[in-house]
């Protein structure tokens, strides 16, 4: 398996060592023991939503554990209950054997502000993207370079991604100028029409999106789990041709991949 | 940042949801200019979406002469997109307008504010019934 099998999370380093943890799939859980090493002060996790995909790793992040932890958990608001409240649902019996607030480190929660914020020496920017259930996607800013995050996310259902205009396009401006795009590339497009309103996207839609946001590099992420390594190799080709760039700027997200923005 | 101003996700929705209804629709952002109309609210109007891109309160709470029973122009504060613009409250009302073709048309409208997850206000809607069509 060369791909990978955890859930969404993503780990972001900016050049003066702060940490900005995206999502809290599976995938924070080896994270965080590599953490423990650093004995950082403070971590900043940034939810794109609470889909549980995106939260399940948390209650086997190692750092929680840890009363040196100054947890900082970021994510989109909702008009009824408050984050702090939807994030604790799940980390409660009968889902979850220990309540959130028995976890030794300091855990704040903030609703993603919408519009421009910092952390650190990055400028985060972060709006409300198209997907079931409040969901918002960030920009990360810093040094001079661009991360844009758009998982989860189906511009198509509210806008023709080729013909809208661009402020009519869910999640445009947080990807427009990326130096690199992470985004949604669940379907083929032949299996689109069947799962339109499931709130992610297909190759063709991401091609488009990618060519009029203007985009440096495209990191194809949130793989339908069904999908075999080989269907995946087949994914990153496709894209490149429809997108029309080389295969260098259009790669498909494996386990444990490092890229420098 | 990016250079462009993103629309809110609630009006691309709504839009969206706009854009492919048959019943009229009409959509304001907060400061009331109108950010779209359908096509069925192009028939209703007798103008077209392009050219009415950006009107003004002003301007579309006029243009298109609405009036009471009575023959009486209906000030915005009065009419039911003007309602949900100014006291953010849903209204609804019937009265006659007059379409850009020409045509004197008898519509019912129901408005509502639009508020997002932080209960900011985004901007507001406004649905067309043409009374003509009631059978």
């Amino acid at each position: 398996m060369r791909y990978g099998g955890n859930t969404s999370c993503i780990e972001v380093r900016l050049a003066d060592g702060g940490l900005v943890i995206l999502d809290a799939g599976t995938g924070i859980r080896a994270l965080g023991l590599e953490l423990l090493r650093e004995h950082l002060s403070r971590i900043d996790l940034l939810l794109s939503h609470l889909h549980v995909d995106h939260l399940e790793g948390l209650g086997f992040f190692p750092p929680l554990w840890s009363p040196h932890t100054e947890m900082h958990i970021w994510g989109p608001s909702s008009p009824i209950r408050s984050l702090a409240e939807r994030v604790e649902t799940y980390f409660s019996p009968p889902l979850f054997p220990v309540h959130l607030s028995e976890m030794a480190a300091r855990v704040e929660y903030h609703d993603a502000p919408e519009g421009e914020w910092f952390l650190g020496s990055a400028r985060v920017y972060s709006q409300p993207i198209l997907h079931p259930g409040p969901t918002v996607g960030y920009r990360i800013e810093a040094d001079g370079r661009t991360l844009a995050y758009l998982t989860d996310h189906e511009p198509a259902l509210a806008s023709d991604v080729r013909e809208a205009p661009p402020t009519w396009i869910s999640g445009f401006s947080i990807a427009e100028g990326a130096d690199l795009l992470v985004h949604d590339c669940q379907y083929t497009d032949e299996e689109y029409p069947e799962r339109t309103g499931w709130g992610h996207s297909s190759l063709g839609q991401v091609a488009v999106l990618a060519e009029r946001a203007g985009i440096g590099r495209l990191l194809l992420f949130h793989h339908d789990p069904m999908r075999t390594d080989e269907q995946l190799d087949e994914f990153g080709d496709q894209l490149s041709r429809l997108w029309g760039v080389d295969g260098d700027r259009c790669v498909v997200a494996r386990e444990g991949m490092l890229i420098a923005v | 940042m990016s250079g462009q101003e993103q629309n809110h996700l609630i009006l691309i929705v709504a839009r969206a949801f706009a854009s492919r209804l048959a019943t009229a629709v009409f959509l304001v952002d907060p400061d009331g200019n109108a950010i779209y109309f359908n096509e069925a609210a192009e028939r209703l109007l007798g103008r077209p979406f392009i050219e009415g891109h950006g009107m003004p309160a002003a301007i579309w709470s006029t243009q298109f002469a609405p009036q009471n029973e009575r023959g009486e122009p209906i000030p915005l504060d009065e009419l039911p997109l003007g309602i949900a613009l100014g006291r953010r409250v849903p209204a609804h009302r019937g009265f006659e307008i007059r379409g850009l073709d020409g045509a004197i048309r008898s519509v019912a409208v129901t408005a509502f504010p639009l508020f997002a997850h932080t209960e900011e206000f985004v901007g507001a809607i406004a649905i067309f019934w043409d009374r003509a069509e009631e059978t």
